[in-house]
């Protein structure tokens, strides 16, 4: 019981996980919230649907349709969106992401309808299997090794490559980094980009898990793993890991307990009972204030 | 004095009336944010809370008690200052984004809770009756917002004002004044959540149906849309944001199905085009005085101004 329990709420929360990404990317370097994060993973999830229901196509040829077109939108709304308020103040640009956020979704209740939508059935072949008294099924666990592969893929972008270090250089020091001749906005597009990629690959993921993809999936997700980034502490890239698994696995501890009809309360409560312990949350830089 | 009201109001389109209502109602809820996050410069992603909380209570106090709606109104008000101070206390230590997180984070805890309480009619709702008053609503509505006002304009220009700027400005700086920061984030914080809580009160009656879904995130993030889109901090510009954005949807009602799409482009464009908000730092005071002839210098004009103008430097914040 345990030990199924566990294994639900870390596919849970590894897609929580994924999602957090994105928030703690783009916070670490623009210190920006960016709130249209929850619709870039609906959009993805809906891609993911069209590709394996119209296109027929494999379900990991659609994971990377979703991941590419999410990739574009992603770019796309930095670049009309957030840019030209990069020098203003921070609220404008958050309202901004949030008014895209507001688009987004509604256009998707136009061109999709209202209704949750299912995956065709047989994209994935799950089969269960039976470890002592736990019942797994395979696509949970596919969903915890796909995690964990974009996970380790993007610790490795992040520490080994070139780019990963003008994006460590940037989020240290915008400007410095500026002078220091780094392409500021180009990396600012591929954080969007690497975020986008993420939360397209959560979206097909957990759309395969509940079997369900609606305009407005994004919203309670997106909070959800923007609470995880808080947790783990925002900005750091193994917190919103650590966090969105945490998350996760007490969400659905609690469930299992009997708080079903609290089910979205649970992570917040979690948040809020952390944070007045840790302020920076659980890994996050303890902040040195100067006057 | 009630029969001759209800005159003066029957006179007016009702259809025009809910929208009147509707931007008193709005405006009210600017004011409160605006308090916390306008003048003492915390972001609060929960505002809608209060207003759920005051909903509620003020809907309760009139099913249960029958209580006269100028009592309740003001009893819901300090139900839910006491809530706000309660919650603000723990909360109000943590700084910026994190403090968002946490405002957010309650606010969707008080949706579960209420849809989960026998008291509030779970996830059904409340009908909530008329209320104990012969003067009509939108007359109630309208004083209040003049009040609200009036209150919020007087608190601009104390040494409780002054002192939630100083907040604002910067924390470090402001302690060593001698001021308790804790102390005047938690009043300011209660203040907004007074004003939100009679707004709530306000809407139950108006709408006559609430239900805990009502107040969820988007409502709180339609508030703060009114005072950055109006300006941060100036009254004037709260106003305005709220008459624009309570008015908007009605407005846009001739696209359908189109209006929110609108609505979520026209927040970006707004913000591209005017980042400071429309008022942006201009008080209308200053504007007044000056057209009368009495140019006041022209820092008392630009008033307010926020000192989080740019990107603040990583690890700097």
């Amino acid at each position: 019981m345990f030990f199924q329990q566990l294994i639900n709420g870390i596919a849970l929360g590894s897609t929580y996980a994924l999602i957090a990404l994105g928030y703690t990317m783009v916070y670490g370097i623009i210190t920006l919230i960016n709130f249209a994060h929850g619709e870039i993973y609906m959009v993805g999830a809906f891609v993911g649907l069209f590709a394996t229901s119209i296109l027929k196509v494999n379900f990991f040829v659609a994971m990377l349709i979703a991941m590419v077109v999410c990739i574009l939108l992603g770019v796309f709304v930095e670049r009309i969106a957030y840019r030209p308020l990069r020098k203003s103040s921070r609220l404008s640009a958050l309202i901004s992401a949030i008014g895209v956020s507001i688009f987004l979704s509604t256009l998707a209740q136009m061109l999709f309808g209202a209704n949750a939508k299912g995956y065709p059935e047989g994209v994935f072949p799950v089969k269960q299997i039976t470890i002592g008294s736990a019942e797994i099924s395979t696509l949970q666990l596919l969903i915890i090794a796909i995690s964990a592969t974009l996970m380790i893929a993007l610790e490795f972008i992040v520490h080994k490559t070139k780019i990963g270090k003008a994006m460590r250089a940037t989020s240290e020091d915008y400007n410095t980094a500026a002078l220091m001749g780094i392409n500021v906005n180009m990396v600012i597009s591929f954080t969007f980009a690497l975020g986008s990629a993420l939360a397209a690959a959560g979206g097909v993921l957990v759309g395969l898990l509940f079997n369900a993809v609606s305009f407005n999936m994004g919203l309670m997700a997106g909070l959800k793993a923007f609470a995880a980034a808080v947790l783990g502490g925002i900005g750091s890239i193994p917190g919103a890991m650590l966090g969105g698994l945490l998350l996760g696995v007490t969400e659905v501890a609690g469930v299992a307990i009997g708080f079903s009809s609290y089910r979205d309360a649970i992570a917040f409560a979690i948040l809020v009972l952390v944070l007045l312990v840790k302020p920076t949350g659980l890994l996050g830089r303890k902040i040195q204030k100067k006057v | 004095m009630g029969d001759f009201l209800q005159q003066l109001i029957g006179g007016i389109n009702p259809y025009y009336l809910q929208i009147l209502v509707n931007i008193g109602i709005g405006i009210i809820l600017a004011l409160g944010l605006n308090v916390v996050t306008g003048l003492t410069g915390q972001l609060s992603l929960g505002h809608a809370a209060f207003m759920s909380i005051g909903a509620f209570t003020s809907a309760l106090l009139t099913i249960k008690l029958g209580m006269p709606f100028s009592i309740n109104l003001i009893l819901t008000g300090f139900i839910t200052a006491a809530v706000a101070a309660l919650i603000g206390l723990p909360i109000l230590r943590l700084t910026g984004d994190y403090l968002a997180i946490c405002t957010l984070g309650f606010a969707e805890i008080v949706k579960v809770v209420f849809l989960n309480l026998d008291i509030t009619n779970r996830a059904l709702g409340l009908t909530v009756p008329a209320p104990n008053t012969t003067i009509p609503l939108p007359v109630v509505v309208w004083a209040v917002v003049l009040l609200a006002i009036i209150c919020v304009s007087f608190i601009h220009s104390s040494r409780f004002g002054r002192a939630l700027m100083a907040v604002r400005g910067d924390e470090i700086a402001a302690e060593a004044m001698g001021i308790d920061v804790t102390l005047y984030k938690v009043q300011s914080f209660a203040l907004g959540a007074f004003i939100a809580g009679v707004g709530g009160g306000l809407y139950a009656h108006f709408m006559g149906y609430i239900n805990p879904s009502d107040f969820g995130f988007l409502k709180s993030v339609d508030i703060l849309s009114m005072i950055v889109l109006g300006g941060l901090g100036s009254i004037t510009g709260s106003v305005i944001g709220a008459t624009i954005l309570s008015a908007a949807p009605e407005f846009l009602r001739f696209m359908a199905s189109y209006r929110m799409l609108v609505y979520g482009g026209l927040l970006v464009c707004m913000m591209i085009f005017r980042p400071n908000g429309l008022m942006g730092t201009i008080s209308f005071t200053g504007l007044v005085l000056r057209a009368l002839g009495r140019k006041p210098h022209l820092k008392t004009i630009m008033e307010h101004k926020i000192s989080e103008t740019s990107r603040p430097v990583n690890g700097d914040t």
